[in-house]
């Protein structure tokens, strides 16, 4: 084999192993509060909410299935979309601190939600304009779903705010709490960059002042004050997550744990 | 002694009025009002009844519409309507609303051959 060849293959596996990361980065956030989402399942605080809970974790499920299908096929090594959404340890989930936020109440699901939505949106908006077209195809299919996420969450944001002081209290206090998740959104990893370079990922630090401008004007609406701390936590889209994950992963993985390779 | 039990009197009046605003607010805030949904599950079609479901205000009731009964492509066009506008017949009145046209066979439009192309008939 010539060195020349051997190159060419080395960048190739290069650029599939960014490829293979980059989709996970989008996938895992997908996964993990999808699992949030169905842990209300039974739970919500009316039937309707609790439905609508579940269906907005089933939207995001599904999509999490293109992605990881999509990663599989990149691996290339036999890994199917199961192995890849139900048996990776801790530090190889890399979505960000966000979605693994716990339920804490009803505020906080919402508000959780809601700085996700918005975010999720703008990031769908520009993967359609991907050079991949399995992404943009997944991107395309996936708007109309998160669109109505992003309404459904903006709107409980501004009911709950310019609700009762009660509600405005709680909601206060999620936004407040969970605001320091949000600037990891913009974050962009190795594999970010790499793809971002290839024309195949979205530059995510461009989305920033969009973002925080849609967000703040449903803030406004909804009467809450908008936070000003300028402390943030990082680290999920490296692996270095919040305690919360730990559970969240026993539970999300026991079965198959339990009996490997089990169906149904 | 008439004072005081004309005392007693209003205290219990009292305390049963109190009592029953609290179960009077108690049961209003605890349930949203419920709402009527119609679904035009194609255009051509009317739109039909298709169930209830709780919501604060009409907004609500179209959200909650779509994850309720619209999530498998059932239709193009929603509508709500709370519960408490619809005024329905008292079965007892049964009678005079329905049966007088059963021995009028004219006022059913049997008579007539329908083309199959005149379709949702």
């Amino acid at each position: 084999m010539s060195i020349h060849n051997s190159t060419i293959n080395f960048n190739h596996i290069i650029m599939n192993t960014n490829l293979y990361q980059y989709i996970l980065g989008i996938a895992d956030n997908s996964l993990i509060l999808g699992q949030r989402l169905g842990e209300l399942c039974g739970h919500g605080p009316t039937l309707e909410t609790d439905i609508a809970c579940t269906n907005i974790s089933l939207d995001l499920f599904g999509q999490v299935r293109s992605y990881y299908q999509y990663a599989a096929k990149v691996a290339g090594d036999g890994r199917t979309e199961d192995d890849i959404a139900m048996l990776r340890k801790e530090r190889d989930y890399v979505n960000v601190l966000l979605v693994e936020q716990p339920n804490t109440n009803f505020a906080y699901t919402m508000a959780r939600q809601f700085l996700f939505d918005v975010y999720h949106l703008l990031l769908l908006q520009d993967l359609q304009k991907s050079k991949d077209l399995t992404l943009s195809a997944i991107a395309t299919k996936s708007i109309k779903e998160v669109s109505y996420h992003q309404r459904f969450s903006s709107d409980w944001i501004k009911r709950l705010g310019d609700g009762t002081p009660e509600s405005n209290q709680k909601t206060q206090e999620a936004i407040d709490s969970l605001w320091t998740y949000t600037d990891e959104l913009f974050h962009q990893t190795e594999a970010d960059k790499a793809m971002v370079a290839e024309g195949i990922g979205v530059d995510v630090t461009a989305l920033k002042t969009n973002y925080y401008t849609k967000v703040n004007a449903v803030l406004e609406a909804a009467t809450l004050k908008i936070p000003e701390s300028k402390y943030f936590q990082k680290g999920g889209k490296e692996g270095i997550h919040t305690e919360h994950l730990g559970y969240l992963l026993s539970e999300l993985q026991y079965m198959q744990r339990t009996y490997p390779n089990m169906e149904w | 002694m008439i004072l005081k039990s004309h005392l007693e009197l209003s205290r219990i009046q009292f305390q049963v009025w109190f009592i029953f605003n609290l179960i009077h607010k108690f049961m209003a805030t605890k349930n949203w009002p419920l709402w009527e949904i119609f679904v035009r599950s194609k255009n051509g079609l009317e739109h039909r009844h298709f169930g209830s479901l709780h919501a604060a205000d009409a907004e609500m009731a179209l959200e909650n519409a779509r994850d309720v009964y619209t999530r498998r492509n059932e239709g193009v066009s929603i509508w709500v309507v709370e519960s408490i506008n619809i005024t329905a017949s008292n079965p007892d009145h049964n009678g005079e609303l329905f049966e007088p046209a059963q021995d009028k066979v004219y006022r059913h439009p049997t008579f007539y051959d329908l083309p199959d192309d005149v379709k949702h008939m």
